[in-house]
């Protein structure tokens, strides 16, 4: 069972690495941003699968990163990734250890509120004062350079480059993260989501697991969130809006919580379902209403698959073992 | 007699009008069984939960080897030593059997370096969560889904989960509740054993269960300690008997 998972997932790997010799460019970019969603997709699963908390304001840590990146670029240059991505990724760290002092110390549906706040916040700073670049938001004109020594490492310009550099990511994303919720802090984790009155009672100091994964989780968020403005080449107050945080809310749910490679499929078949359904050729003026057929999917998904995507698989096996 | 390892001095809680625990002074001490007892609805649960730190005290304080208890974390609070386990059973329904102590002994070692190793390879915390569950007799079920246990079984994961975080102190809240005479049995033989080690508090029903195992007895009553005392001075006490033991003892209550 473990080794046909490790099979499997090195099958997919390698189907996805090899995608960009066969794919054009169009699609070779479609699937890079599939695979962005998806880390930014399971940065959430840590937080509503794996923590029991729904928020509802995950996009201020993707937006906080492209706008870091965004601020740190010199204005027809590349920035270097060895200076912006970790400053980015501690300006999400730091976020998330200011706001998680205060959210989380709320539940349910004030942690939902509480979180949406923050993130509103964050909308209206980078919306309405000069740190924004107001609705327009901020234009990077070169991607970041991997440099050493003079050289540079990856040509990220080339879409293929990018491609692969996001998969490496979401790759060593899933798999570390896959590592550390089967280790003591994951299993904590899972125990202080079922029973955190008994974790307390045990000995284990809850609010700072909570805060670890709260941190952990932006700043994954913020990685996904610094790759997204890397590829578009420009950040906007959209990406940090209300908007954002309700996709990959639906994202998470779709794909099955608590379940990383959930909600990794749930970012590719949401992010593929907004392309098609959009797509004019196909659905000429009904195009224009894809949220109406994407709405009625998702209401499928949820009466249906309550388990979400990630369900169909483990479904099928009990109905085997309960029947056969 | 040696200094007490826990002291509570005259703790009150107060819920809006109601005075569930009043002005109630108690000392255990290692080696030693102290039954509380009293009818349902005197306070004996909500002192517990004074004492583990899960409720804060309206007033007066808790000394545990020299520190004051009162107004800390629960979690602090089983960090020095102090273990529980609860009359309503508090357990992970979704973990197995042995998930459910091997968190708990998991508690006892916090390595942050080591946060990419599989949490099933750290062989000391298997072992103490083994040791907990062949002590209360559950050793055979360790596999088993805890929601799918026996409410007997249940009651004996409750108390191998306290054990396995090794407290020394012990605040057993009606373990035996909804055992059966041989599960019972094995409970009761279980705290003479832990006795001579640790410093045990004991919240029961069963009155034979209680006067086997005491040396020290507490009587409550509407929130307030009724009498104190060893086993034969609360049994003689007339107030007691009329007022709770007559009528309850070898009743069977739950
Ligand atoms: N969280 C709470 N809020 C309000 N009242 C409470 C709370 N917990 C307990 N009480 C009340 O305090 C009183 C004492 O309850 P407690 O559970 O401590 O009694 P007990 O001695 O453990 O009884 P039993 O033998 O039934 O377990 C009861 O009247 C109960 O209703
Ligand atoms: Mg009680």
């Amino acid at each position: 069972m473990k080794s046909k998972t490790s099979v499997l997932l090195l099958i997919v790997l390698l189907l996805f690495a090899l995608f960009p010799f066969v794919g054009e460019k169009f699609y070779v970019q479609l699937v890079a941003k599939v695979m962005i969603m998806a880390i930014f997709a399971m940065s959430l699963d840590l937080l509503v699968g794996y923590s029991g908390l729904v928020s509802l304001g995950h996009a201020a840590f993707f937006g906080l990163a492209g706008y870091v990146l965004a601020r740190l670029a010199p204005q027809y240059e590349a920035a270097s990734l060895w200076t912006s991505l970790p400053l980015a990724l501690a300006a999400c760290a730091a976020f998330a250890l200011l706001t998680g002092l205060l959210v989380l110390r709320t539940s349910g549906v004030y942690f939902i509120m509480v979180t949406l706040a923050f993130a509103q916040m964050l909308f209206f700073v980078f919306h309405d004062t000069p740190l924004g670049g107001g609705s327009d938001g901020i234009y990077l004109y070169a991607k970041p350079e991997l440099m050493l020594g003079g050289t540079s490492l990856l040509n990220l310009e080339d879409h293929r480059v990018f491609y692969w550099f996001v998969l490496g990511l979401v790759a060593a994303v899933y798999l570390l993260l896959q590592r550390l919720l089967d280790a003591n802090f994951g299993r904590a984790l899972i125990g202080i989501k079922s029973n955190e009155h008994r974790m307390r009672a045990l000995g284990y100091d809850t609010f700072r697991y909570k805060l670890g994964i709260y941190m952990l989780s932006g700043m994954l968020a913020g990685l996904a969130g610094y790759l997204a403005a890397m590829q578009y080449g420009f950040v906007n107050p959209d990406i940090l809006g209300w908007h954002t945080s309700g996709s990959v809310l639906v994202m998470v749910i779709l794909g099955g919580m608590g379940t990383l490679h959930g909600a990794a499929l749930g970012a590719f078949v949401f992010i593929l379902l907004q392309e098609v359904l959009s797509n004019q050729a196909w659905f000429g003026p009904v195009a224009k209403h894809w949220q109406l057929a994407m709405g009625l999917f998702i209401i499928a998904v949820a009466l249906f698959l309550p388990r979400g995507l990630a369900g169909l698989s483990g479904q099928r096996k009990l109905r085997e073992e309960t029947h056969g | 007699m040696a200094e007490p390892i826990l002291r509570a001095v005259n703790l009150s809680k107060r819920f809006g009008g109601l005075t569930a625990v009043n002005d109630v002074s108690l000392e255990l001490h290692v080696g030693q069984v102290h039954a509380l007892i009293g009818p349902n609805g005197a306070g004996k649960s909500t002192l517990t939960n004074l004492l583990s730190g899960d409720l804060k005290p309206s007033a007066g304080h808790i000394h545990y080897a020299g520190v004051d208890l009162a107004g800390m974390s629960a979690e602090r609070i089983s960090h020095l030593g102090l273990g529980r386990s609860y009359q309503k059973t508090n357990i992970f329904l979704a973990f197995s059997v042995f998930e459910n102590c091997r968190l708990a002994a998991q508690s006892r070692r916090q390595r942050a370096w080591r946060i990419f190793r599989k949490a099933s390879r750290f062989e000391d915390v298997n072992a103490r969560a083994r040791a907990a569950l062949e002590a209360v007799g559950l050793a055979s079920r360790r596999d088993a889904i805890a929601a799918a246990l026996s409410h007997g079984e249940q009651r004996q994961l409750e108390i191998a989960m306290c054990l396995a975080t090794e407290p020394q102190v012990l605040l057993l809240d009606e373990p035996l509740a909804g055992m059966g005479p041989q599960e019972s049995g094995t409970i009761v033989e279980l705290i003479r054993s832990l006795t001579a080690a640790h410093a045990i508090m004991l919240i029961e029903h069963d009155m034979d269960a209680v006067f086997a195992v005491a040396h020290r007895l507490t009587v409550m009553v509407n929130g307030e300690v009724l009498a104190s005392g060893t086993p034969s001075e609360v049994r003689a006490n007339e107030v007691v008997q009329q007022a709770y033991l007559g009528e309850e003892h070898g009743a069977g209550d739950v």
